[in-house]
């Protein structure tokens, strides 16, 4: 990744924002990730809703996904399925 | 070739909301204030009666007012507004942000002293306050210039690049309430003159798009932008103030051609020989020209250059204005408290600073809170001017004129 | 548009893009994905200063996927009025990219500081001018952005920096100001309150407040982990107690016949047909750390007291309201 910042004639003018923040990864925030058990998985989408990261999407089956590479570890996905199918686990 | 126009007794007030109906903005919000109100009521009469489709947004207080432009003209609409005195100065806070943003925004400003104690009459302590914000600040000296002012305004703080936005000065009663003829051109003349807003492209976070908020390519407006970025978008704005010296003349002649009237950032006066010039902003110098041809009938070589555009400031204009006169006096109509002089006179002497030989310099600070400047008291400038000039040195270069001591 | 529904929102592209900077277990990005998961096409939208500003703007990086500008902290609503004012301007001249828009979803967040306080006067200008805007309250209690200070929305006895549980003051001495009723006040179409603990109930108010023609308001509860000291996976489980315990309750009130008509919403229904499911508000209290000094060193009943005491009459005037 290069550190090199852009001079000003590179920026657009109005200072407005040239980057999505999905290119501004937050999964190294948190020590656990969810590890989601999908044979108990209703899909009932709540831990999609609860997610405050956007992490966990659903997928074309209705099941979800997590993206490791934005969930921050938060637990709240795990405390809130009403199934309990979600348990967070340290990573490495 | 010039259009025909229309001869109307307007007041400096009037000079405004008669060029912004014309103009026809897509948004006015505005506040009244004494001196300014009677351009928010005159547009309120235009809204009413339908001669205008500016969506008036009648809020409840300046910081709104300028606040909602702000959005206004994010979202890509003509916005304006005006105000005086408190009211700027309870817009401080967003006419950095207007000019940081970006925003073409014009704004009225009739001059009106700060205080307190509160006074209503004129000085420049206003706009001076804001003098530092980003916007281009135009000082007009009679309601023609406040007319044609208003209209050429919206083309400098629109041009791709320029985009900042633009205060037209005027004086407070002096300009705001006094009936003078102005020359107006017909309504398709001046939507003819302003088009419609130019955009420019920008590369956002979704692509690319003309830089305002539209949901097809969303843009981010106003971000957190710290120690990494926020210098850079500062360069811009420079780059913006420089690029207003080679635009604002430009627009300046093609004015001319459809109006027959020809402005400049800076306006010598009777100045080839002179030996004692005042240099200075607004209604005044409609004052000092009456006193400098006086002086001349007298035999005296005085002269005056008259600040049209005081941001950006003019310097090598100003330069070449000044550089061979032996006394300069410069006329400041507001304080900066603390500092060694007034705002203009310290600006001036700044420009003047690499000269080899440089005039001999004093400030007069004249006309604070309303107080009368009247040929008397700029015949006196001028009689300090020349005794400067005999003597050959300045002695203390403030002189608070008119003021009892 | 279609019906909302869980399902078919989830699948819904994010109006709110991952890679924020907001605390892990924060509730804001939870109740503003939810909300404009809420919005129906175009939206154009705008934040006060505060955590929601600042976490998902950082230059050179932005998480809102809608055109959205960050003005000043006390501007939100005013700001909102001119992005209104501009797009009715554009479709009355048919210029420009907003003229062909039959609805524009305008959206002002502002946090409690942004609207209790600061931001008050803008919010009751552009209510009374009666814009077409929904207004969003996100209610963590307190300015947390410049570090946990209070603001007139901070609760009763809560602890924070500037009203800090000492020796002889123990936290906030007022209480929060009633800014539904305020704003109720101003006679706007519709006003709701929100709790991320019901995602559909979330949604389906937020649609109501865009379909509703003219100025709309939105409470949300935020729940705010480092403010509050909880833990973040708390979250949703403590914004749930909030309205359980009638902290928080959950209601719409539309004007109907130019009279405000409350409707109480799913779970404060619940506990209103069955009082004795209302839970005490000691429940809600003793999990967070801004409230600890009313349980250590020692149990102060006389403030736990007047807290629930206050929770209970303020119900009950709710419960006029909706006629039950
Ligand atoms: C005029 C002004 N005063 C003060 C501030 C400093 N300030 C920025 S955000 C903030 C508090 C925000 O609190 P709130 O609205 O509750 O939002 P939160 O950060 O809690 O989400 C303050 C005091 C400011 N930006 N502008
Ligand atoms: S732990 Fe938190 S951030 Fe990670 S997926 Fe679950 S809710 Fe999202
Ligand atoms: S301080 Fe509170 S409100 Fe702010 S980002 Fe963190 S958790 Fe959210």
């Amino acid at each position: 990744m290069s550190t090199r910042k852009p001079g000003s004639k590179e920026l657009p003018i109005g200072a407005v924002v040239t980057k999505s923040s999905m290119e501004y990864e937050t999964g190294d925030w948190g020590v656990e990730k969810p590890q989601i058990d999908l044979e108990k998985c209703t899909q009932c989408t709540l831990c999609h809703y609860f997610c405050p990261e956007g992490a966990i999407t659903v997928n074309d089956d209705g099941y979800p996904e997590v993206q490791n590479n934005y969930c921050k570890g938060c637990g709240i996905c795990a405390e809130e399925c009403p199934v309990k199918c979600i348990e967070m686990v340290r990573m490495k | 070739m010039s259009a025909k126009q229309i001869l109307m007794g307007l007041n400096g007030d009037e000079s405004v909301a008669y060029a912004t109906k014309q103009v026809n903005p897509d948004i006015v919000a505005a506040y009244p204030i004494t001196p300014q109100t009677i351009i928010v009521e005159k547009y309120s009469e235009y809204v009413a009666d339908g001669e205008v489709d500016s969506e008036f947004v009648a809020v409840e207080s300046e910081h709104s007012a300028l606040s909602s432009c702000v959005g206004a003209s994010a979202a890509g609409a003509r916005a304006f507004t005006a105000t005086a005195a408190n009211g700027l100065a309870l817009m401080w806070e967003i006419t950095f942000i207007a000019s940081g943003l970006r925003l073409p925004i014009v704004m009225a400003i009739v001059n009106r002293s700060v205080g307190g104690p509160i006074n209503i009459h004129n000085d420049h302590s206003d706009s001076m306050g804001a003098r530092d914000s980003g916007w281009i600040q135009i000082h007009c000296e009679n309601s023609q210039e406040v007319y044609d002012a208003s209209i050429t305004a919206w083309r400098m703080a629109e041009h791709p690049d320029v985009l900042l936005p633009v205060m037209v000065c005027l004086d407070g009663f002096t300009l705001s309430h006094t009936m003078e003829n102005v020359l107006t051109l017909p309504d398709k003349v001046v939507s003819d003159f302003v088009g419609e807003r130019e955009f420019i492209t920008v590369e956002g976070h979704m692509g690319e798009t003309e830089l305002r908020l539209n949901p097809e390519v969303p843009l981010t407006f106003g971000p957190v932008d710290l120690q990494d970025y926020y210098f850079e978008h500062k360069l811009h704005q420079i780059e913006a103030m420089k690029q207003a010296f080679k635009v604002i003349p430009e627009i300046d002649a093609e004015y001319a051609k459809v109006s027959g009237r020809s402005y400049d950032l800076l306006h010598p006066y009777r100045m080839e020989d002179a030996e004692v010039a005042l240099l200075g902003l607004g209604s005044t110098m409609g004052t000092v020209r009456h006193t400098v041809d006086q002086l001349r009938d007298e035999g005296v070589k005085a002269g005056l250059v008259k600040m049209r555009v005081f941001r950006p400031f003019p310097s090598s204009e100003l330069v070449d204005a000044l550089k061979d006169i032996p006394a300069v006096g410069v006329l400041d109509k507001s304080l900066s408290l603390g500092a060694p002089g007034g705002p203009l006179y310290e600006e001036t002497k700044a420009a003047l600073y690499h000269l080899p030989k440089k005039p001999l310099i004093a400030n007069y600070i004249h006309g604070l809170g309303g107080r009368d400047t009247g040929p008397q008291l700029i015949r006196g400038v001028f009689e300090s001017l020349l005794e400067i000039k005999d003597k050959g040195e300045v002695g203390d270069p403030m002189n608070y004129v008119g003021a009892r001591p | 548009m279609s019906e909302l529904n869980l399902k078919q929102a989830s699948r819904k592209p994010e109006g709110l893009a991952s890679g924020h900077r907001l605390c892990a277990g924060c509730a804001h990005s939870i109740v503003v994905r939810m909300i404009l998961k809420a919005t129906r096409g175009p939206t154009i939208a705008t934040s006060a200063t505060g955590c929601l500003e600042v976490a998902t703007s950082i230059m050179p990086y932005s998480s809102w996927n809608i055109p959205w500008i960050h003005n000043a902290f006390e501007n939100a609503a005013a700001t909102a009025s001119g992005i209104e004012a501009a797009w009715q301007a554009m479709r009355k001249k048919g210029k420009g990219p907003l003229a062909k828009y039959e609805t524009l979803d305008v959206i002002a967040f502002a946090g409690d500081g942004g609207t209790y306080d600061i931001g008050l006067q803008a919010l009751s200008g552009a209510l009374e001018r009666g814009h077409d805007f929904t207004y969003v309250l996100l209610d963590n209690e307190a300015y947390m952005n410049t570090g946990i200070q209070r603001s007139g929305g901070t609760p009763f006895a809560a602890a924070t920096t500037t009203s800090p549980a000492g020796r002889v003051i123990p936290g906030k001495k007022e209480w929060k100001k009633p800014i539904d009723e305020i704003v109720i006040a101003h006679g706007i179409p519709y006003v709701a309150t929100l709790n991320a603990a019901w995602p559909m109930d979330v949604m389906r108010k937020s649609r109501k407040a865009f379909e509703v023609d003219g100025p709309t308001f939105l409470h949300a509860f935020i729940g705010c982990p480092r403010g509050w000291r909880y833990p973040m996976e708390k979250t949703i489980s403590l914004s749930r107690l909030a309205t359980q315990t009638c902290m928080f309750p959950l209601y719409e009130c539309t004007l109907e016949e130019g009279r405000p008509v409350y409707k109480l919403s799913g779970p404060s229904a619940a506990i209103a047909r069955r009082p004795a499911s209302k839970k005490p508000v000691e429940e809600y209290l003793m999990s967070q750390g801004r409230f600890q000094h009313l349980f250590r060193p020692e149990k102060r009943d006389d403030l736990l007291d007047s807290i629930q005491a206050w929770v209970d009459h303020n119900w009950e005037i709710l419960l006029e309201k909706a006629g039950v």
